[in-house]
């Protein structure tokens, strides 16, 4: 009929004007703010309905998952990581640096001296799946402690060992989540040193937000005051290159 | 309140449902991008490989999803902002139709419609086409439709969404077990977002029957509540 193919004409067409206009909105100045801000409003929000410190969920060893999912980088792709894995990476040195007073460089060894936390928590990736996991090593906190963080620096950057397609992983993080109590560097799952493909041998756990955001292959940590300069500027890898959320709490 | 010339749908249900449309479509198809970043479902609080799914969706194409190719961080990016409009819009909908009395007036049940009889014959009506139940009252169909809706699976999304967000999570641990883990919350935002599309489908398709040039001004001017514009 006439008026049933005219009306489907019509839905259709309105349809793919409605899908051009999501497009059109969304490469505009406004629109992109738009976007912005939404991501903004939910951080404010889920910063507002808790204690800035509350914890994430953590679980019980029966809890854990029985095996510990690796994505992205399995592995860092030099001849130098190779070797590092042969020792047990024993020359394996994180830094500390950018706006500390004590800029410090510290071993395996140094890290599993200091005081441990030890937590069971869920890891949620931003495609969708969870696992959950045992992790240890010490809070960020203690480390920035020791370093002496000046009164300028507003974001934690964490450069990383690994590239993907070609550009050196990074992450960052506000001074909030850096102090939080389950903020640590992990060097241990499920109470074995670190698998490789889940970031031998260091690597972080941010755990109010996506898996994105916890950095594996841990080189340095650097304090700025600024993430315009890093990268792209956005703060962090996926960030730079697909625009994905810098608050990743959603 | 109870005027004679009431209109037969008021400004907040039209304001809103209007806004609502464009949210739920937005929300539906930049979902179904985020769905084909990962493309199984589980139970419980982790599951990351097809061995521990209970479901395997297919992949969307992208005439159905926002944007129309696959783009993990701008259907993020569509979803997250319109979930605004959404969660609040449906809060001030609720808040007048409660204090409107719209709820209890003409969605709330009587136990009297809940007799197999009267809902087989309000099943029957609806086979028949008749749409013409005088008066501008909703039926028990329409009263069991719309509650479903705007009870349990609108606001649904909105539960579910917020649990599946790690950092919400810290404010309301209870809310994620109380849909079982993250995981089945993930399931159930999923299902439900199927449940309203169906109701989309059956609402359009009801409408389209029951003269859609009617309905579509009754939900713009507001139309008038008397019998003789029933349509």
């Amino acid at each position: 009929m006439n008026g049933s193919i005219g009306r489907r004409g019509v839905l259709s067409g309105m349809g793919l004007l409605f899908l051009g206009a999501c497009s059109k909105v969304a490469d505009t100045k406004i629109g992109g703010s738009m976007l912005d801000s939404a991501e903004k409003w939910h951080r404010k929000i889920h910063r507002s309905l808790s204690d800035r410190m509350a914890l994430a969920r953590e679980y019980t060893k029966a809890d854990i998952s029985p095996n510990f999912r690796g994505n992205g980088s399995r592995t860092v792709d030099t001849p130098e990581y190779a070797a590092a894995i042969e020792t047990g990476f024993a020359d394996w040195r994180l830094e500390v640096r950018g706006l500390v007073d004590h800029p410090m460089s510290l071993s395996l060894d140094n890290i599993r001296r200091l005081p441990q936390r030890t937590q069971i928590t869920r890891h949620d990736c931003v495609e969708g799946w969870s696992a959950i996991g045992e992790w240890t090593g010490p809070q960020l906190s203690t480390i920035l402690e020791a370093a002496g963080v000046q009164d300028s620096a507003k974001f934690v950057v964490f450069r990383c060992a690994d590239t993907l397609a070609g550009s050196r992983y990074y992450e960052s993080v506000d001074m909030v989540d850096a102090y939080h109590p389950q903020t640590i560097v992990a060097h241990a799952l499920n109470g074995e040193p670190l698998p490789v493909k889940n970031g031998a041998p260091l690597r972080m756990r941010i755990e109010r937000q996506l898996g994105y955001k916890h950095a594996k292959y841990l080189t340095a940590i650097e304090l700025v005051d600024s993430l315009e300069d890093i990268g792209d500027g956005e703060g962090g890898y996926w960030e730079d290159r697909s625009g994905y959320q810098w608050y990743a709490g959603i | 309140m109870m005027q004679p010339e009431r209109k037969r749908h008021g400004l907040v249900t039209r304001i809103w449902h209007w806004l609502n449309v464009v949210c739920v479509i937005v929300l539906f198809m930049s979902g179904l991008n985020i769905s084909n970043a990962h493309r199984y479902l589980y139970w419980g609080n982790y599951g990351f490989e097809p061995a521990d799914a209970w479901a395997s969706v297919i992949r969307f194409p992208g005439w159905a999803t926002i944007p129309g190719y696959y783009d993990l961080a701008a259907a993020r990016d569509w979803h997250i902002l319109m979930a605004w409009p959404f969660a609040f819009g449906l809060l001030v909908m609720w808040a007048a139709m409660l204090v409107s009395g719209h709820f209890w007036r003409d969605i709330r049940t009587t136990r009297r419609e809940w007799k197999p009889a009267a809902i087989r014959r309000d099943i029957v009506q609806h086979l028949k086409l008749n749409f013409d139940h005088s008066s501008g009252q909703y039926n028990f169909l329409q009263k069991l439709a719309y509650g479903l809706v705007l009870g349990v699976f609108l606001p649904g999304m909105i539960l579910t969404g917020l649990a599946i967000s790690p950092g919400f999570e810290p404010s309301a641990p209870w809310l994620v077990d109380a849909f079982g883990g993250r995981q089945s919350a993930r399931s159930i935002h999923f299902i439900f977002s199927w449940a309203i599309f169906a109701f989309f489908l059956v609402h359009v398709l009801l409408v389209i029957l029951s003269g859609p040039i009617g309905q579509l001004r009754g939900m713009i001017t507001g139309g008038t509540a008397g019998p003789e514009e029933t349509p």
